[in-house]
């Protein structure tokens, strides 16, 4: 069934869900937190065999197949490249680091809240892995049940509106995205990815298909003007949910443009690279602007995500290695930076009760360890150099600047909004008045203990970028080379006599690049 | 006349029960503690029909056919008449003398259906469906001191026997024209607009009776009213069986007339329509059984697909879907049934605070709502994807396009009842405690939901069987 004998992302998927059942049988709450933090732990010792990832390679790993639905030709068909491995990762590690940041948070409902976080990180687990078109769907969807939950049960005041709106959004977004699928299969018969990316599709077919999954993608990354839904639920979800969001659900969207957008409708993403790198220095530029004027620190953190995200499709869509590789890395960097920034402000709410900017001022003096982690993962987000955010957002911009120096310049002002926002906030926390830190006590030991881990991460990352960028080298050469062949194929047979209308269209639009 | 003992065996089987039903209801009432039994051995019938489905052959002079897709219904029609028995047990606004008589004409209704799965010819077909919808016509209006539920089963009887008379008018063209009441026959006809407009006539008015029992727009606005009069548990099976019967006849009839006549572009439009106009009405909808019933003329149009696509992989995905939305309407009404405990119609306020009176009432009810709506993991997501492959494989891509945008204008309504069991505060009673809602048959509940589950995880053994008998119908 399986290269390595050992069913690694199977088990990474299904024990979060089984293990899920196992809290039916529990009843006192400090014993669900234990269990679920155990669960946690153990589901990181199951990702161990992932370090045995071939980095020479760009081929599938750890892949296991086993059919299905076979009257469809559908498999159960995952495995991982350079792309999807650091995000499993990332996803298994923040499991136990929500169980603690949710330890004196949630307070209701405890069992179910456990249950809906081993739901989301199986299904998130799954995503990254799936490489059959209706298994991906599957966990892609089935993701939402939780988070809906998450946000509707354990949200703020604004809980309902906040998880309807997510839940349609994103729902609503992903319908035309299985239309997309269906024509997939009727094209070839398969619902396999690997065996996907390896058909040539017309245009006309790519154009459509392409803009039915990129809705899908660009409600979830999100992209301006989708991005409605995003403050809104992150301003009302509880802690872990925040960083679920933020973390994993967010890179989803990105996640679907490289591996299927790419691969699969290269043309058409050739085609439309103008619009999507056109929206994507938009959402730079306003999800910037908006976070400077927010009073609101989760609101603030939540537009800086629009901000940072169109970094990452913005670094798809110039099709250059260093752009692809930056926005990879950004996607990893951000689920880290803003991960943490989401579980500092909550560990602040739990102490002020407020999310205010102007309730939670003058930490510096009374709360210097909060200060400090607080500084390191702020610093990181704007991409100051010895931190992960350096090291993508450099390279998504060196990508950009290969591209065109203009696009180039054109983001230049997200980046120093990004560091104008994120020092605003940083000096007005530390140094602000007047301060009601005097009464608050100063990080606690669980707090180190999830916090730390993200801070060795950014350190790590953004001084020995080499092991990460080494991982995901070798996938995104042949990503790019796959790309660049099928697009120059498409050009090519785009020349024979009679093509369809939009292939003439073409050349005429971006054949001078070539 | 061909007739073989083995192939009627299910048919025999539920024939004893309505003879037992029947010694019941002109026996003495001490003989009624027997009705207990009557969801298992409904249950036992599952078990019969499953045996059956090795046989197959033709009988009645070539009217009654019995083969894969005959005895996959017929599993199915079982499977739903045991889970309605059981809903229907403790049904709270029947009065005690007419118990016996409400199992008696359930079970004959499912014996209409069970002879429609198997009806090859237009007459046999006509007098199944009649059976199914006589017995409803009893059924509805069993809904003692509800002045709605008079007013439902006058309307099911009247806009039924219309819709009766409008089959009976088409049969008679098809039979003037083409002078043969066979399916078989009618295959090898002309079905030309340009040639014999009469047939094509026919046709559509034979087919506005199995619109009808489906709720196909624009012969749906019955079925609102009617299950919003008609006592929960009635609703449960009208909901979901004779749906079942419409489809198998549909899956007939598509897979014997060529799929390239006119008249499958007509079922195309009708498809679409159904669907926007089901949706968009239960979008404003606060009565349960009334937004199930809207939602019902949508499904009606996602069933459709299959049969417009009338292929063998879209009507085994016709088969299938007609199965899991069997399953799960009748989780959604499981759940509806043991809240109503007054028998009352539901109000979606009355779902508040489920989650807090009873956790696995909730759950089932989210599951199935999940379902409905076509999210993965359910049955539901699977039996639509079956769908939307087979029309987008036969040139439908507008149709397809259709049905996937009506799935997010759906989510709204479905998510509501989601929203109200798990976000709402629930009632309290005057010492400040949340009302808990006493739970009997939650297992059953729960098995209906792990069923609508496991189908979306795992459809290979249900699906093969469908195609099996969507296989046995086109060569």
């Amino acid at each position: 069934m399986t290269e390595s004998g050992f069913p690694v992302l199977s088990a990474l998927i299904f024990f979060p869900l089984l293990a899920a059942v196992g809290l039916f049988f529990l009843r006192d709450e400090r014993t669900i937190r234990l269990y679920t933090l155990v669960v946690g732990l153990i589901e990181m010792g199951l990702a161990a065999p992932l370090f045995q990832f071939d980095l020479s390679t760009a081929n599938f790993q750890f892949v296991e197949i086993m059919p299905w639905v076979p009257a469809w030709n559908m498999n159960y068909h995952v495995g991982v490249d350079g792309i999807s491995i650091l995000m499993i990762f990332l996803t298994v590690l923040l499991l136990p680091l929500c169980v603690l940041c949710s330890w004196t948070y949630i307070g209701k409902r405890i069992k179910e809240f456990h249950f809906c976080l081993l739901l989301m990180i199986g299904a998130c687990v799954g995503i990254f892995s799936a490489l059959d078109f209706v298994l991906f769907y599957i966990f892609w969807e089935a993701m939402l049940i939780p988070m809906f939950l998450l946000i509707a049960v354990w949200g703020g005041p604004n809980k309902r509106y906040a998880s309807l709106k997510f839940f349609i959004y994103t729902l609503a977004g992903s319908t035309l995205f299985l239309a997309a699928i269906v024509a997939f299969f009727v094209n070839t018969g398969t619902f396999s990815i690997p065996e996907l990316m390896t058909h040539e599709y017309a245009f006309n077919f790519q154009f459509w298909t392409f803009l039915a999954m990129a809705l899908a993608f660009a409600i979830k990354v999100p992209m301006f003007p989708f991005h409605t839904w995003l403050p809104a639920a992150h301003v009302e979800a509880p802690t872990a949910g925040s960083v679920l969001l933020a973390s994993i659900l967010l890179k989803m969207g990105t996640y679907g443009f490289l591996r299927f957008c790419l691969p699969l409708t290269p043309a058409a993403s050739e085609y439309f690279a103008p619009l999507m790198i056109t929206i994507s220095i938009v959402s730079i530029l306003y999800g910037g602007v908006i976070a400077l004027g927010q009073k609101d620190m989760k609101k603030l953190i939540a537009y800086s995500s629009v901000a940072h995200m169109g970094f990452v499709t913005l670094g798809i869509f110039v099709f250059t290695m260093r752009g692809v590789e930056g926005a990879i890395m950004q996607m990893i960097n951000h689920g880290i930076t803003t991960g943490a920034l989401f579980m500092l402000v909550g560990a602040i709410y739990e102490r002020s009760h407020s999310r205010e900017i102007a309730d939670n001022m003058g930490l510096g003096k009374y709360l210097p360890a909060y200060m400090f982690f607080f500084g390191l993962f702020a610093i990181a987000s704007f991409g100051f150099p010895g931190t992960n955010g350096f090291v993508s957002e450099a390279l998504v911009l060196i990508g950009v600047f290969e591209a065109n120096y203009l696009l180039g310049a054109l983001t230049i002002p997200g980046v120093m909004l990004a560091a104008a926002y994120m020092l605003r906030l940083g000096l007005k926390l530390a140094w602000g008045q007047p301060s009601q830190a005097a009464n608050w006590k100063d990080l606690n030991t669980r707090e180190w203990v999830y916090l730390a881990p993200l801070a060795v991460l950014v350190l790590y990352l953004g001084l020995m970028p080499t092991l990460a960028l080494k991982t995901i080298n070798p996938s995104v050469v042949h990503l790019l080379n796959q790309y660049e062949t099928r697009k120059t194929l498409h050009l090519e047979s785009s020349l024979q006599p009679e093509p369809p209308a939009q292939v003439v269209q073409l050349p005429a639009t971006r054949g001078t690049d070539q | 006349m061909i007739f073989q003992i083995e192939l009627f065996i299910p048919e025999l089987y539920l024939l004893t029960l309505i003879g037992g039903l029947f010694v019941l209801t002109v026996g003495p009432q001490s003989w009624w503690r027997f009705l207990r039994y009557l969801p298992l051995a409904a249950g036992v019938g599952i078990g019969v029909a499953a045996v059956s489905f090795q046989f197959s052959g033709l009988m009645f002079y070539g009217a009654y056919q019995v083969d894969a897709l005959s005895q996959f219904f017929k599993l199915a029609i079982f499977l739903g008449l045991a889970v309605t028995c059981l809903n229907a047990m403790n049904q709270p606004t029947l009065s005690e003398e007419k118990r016996p008589d409400y199992f008696l004409f359930l079970c004959l209704s499912a014996l209409g259906l069970m002879l429609l799965s198997s009806a090859v010819e237009l007459v046999t077909i006509f007098l199944a469906l009649e059976l199914a919808s006589y017995s409803l016509y009893a059924l509805i209006p069993l809904r003692s001191k509800e002045p709605a539920a008079a007013e439902a089963g006058i309307k099911y009887i009247l806009f039924g026997a219309v819709v009766t008379a409008l089959a009976m008018y088409g049969l008679s063209y098809i039979l003037g024209v083409h002078h043969t009441t066979y399916l078989s026959e009618l295959a090898t006809k002309t079905w030309s607009w340009s040639e014999t407009p009469a047939a094509l006539i026919g046709i559509a008015l034979f087919l506005g009776a199995l619109f009808y029992k489906l709720a196909l727009f624009p012969l749906h606005f019955w079925c609102p009213d009617v299950y919003e009069g008609a006592s929960n548990e009635t609703a449960a099976f009208v909901a979901t069986l004779p749906k079942l019967g419409a489809v198998v006849v549909l899956v007939r009839l598509s897979s014997l007339l060529d799929p390239s006549m006119e008249v499958t572009m007509l079922l195309a439009v009708l498809a679409a329509v159904s669907m926007t106009f089901g949706n968009l009405c239960a979008l404003v909808q606060t009565d349960l059984k009334r937004l199930l019933g809207y939602s019902s003329v949508s499904h009606a149009g996602y069933v459709m697909l299959g049969i417009v696509a009338g292929t063998p992989a879209g009507l085994s995905a016709a088969a299938f879907y007609a199965v899991v939305y069997l399953l799960m309407n009748l989780a959604c009404f499981w759940v509806i049934c043991r809240l109503s405990t007054d028998g009352r119609n539901l109000k979606l306020d009355d779902l508040n605070g489920l989650y807090q009176r009873s956790p696995g009432l909730a759950l089932v009810l989210a599951v199935s709502a999940f379902a409905l709506v076509g999210l993965p993991p359910t049955a539901g997501f699977m039996g639509k994807l079956f769908l939307l492959n087979s029309a987008w494989m036969e040139g439908y891509h507008w149709l397809v396009i259709i049905a996937v945008l009506n799935s997010a204008i759906a989510i709204y309504y479905y998510l509501n009842l989601v929203r109200h069991a798990y976000t709402r505060d629930a009632p309290v009673n005057a010492s400040g405690d949340v009302q808990a809602v006493p739970n009997p048959g939650l297992l059953w509940g729960g098995l209906l939901a792990a069923a609508v589950l496991w189908l979306g995880v795992a459809p290979g053994t249900i699906f093969t069987m469908a195609q099996v008998a969507g296989a046995a119908l086109l060569p």
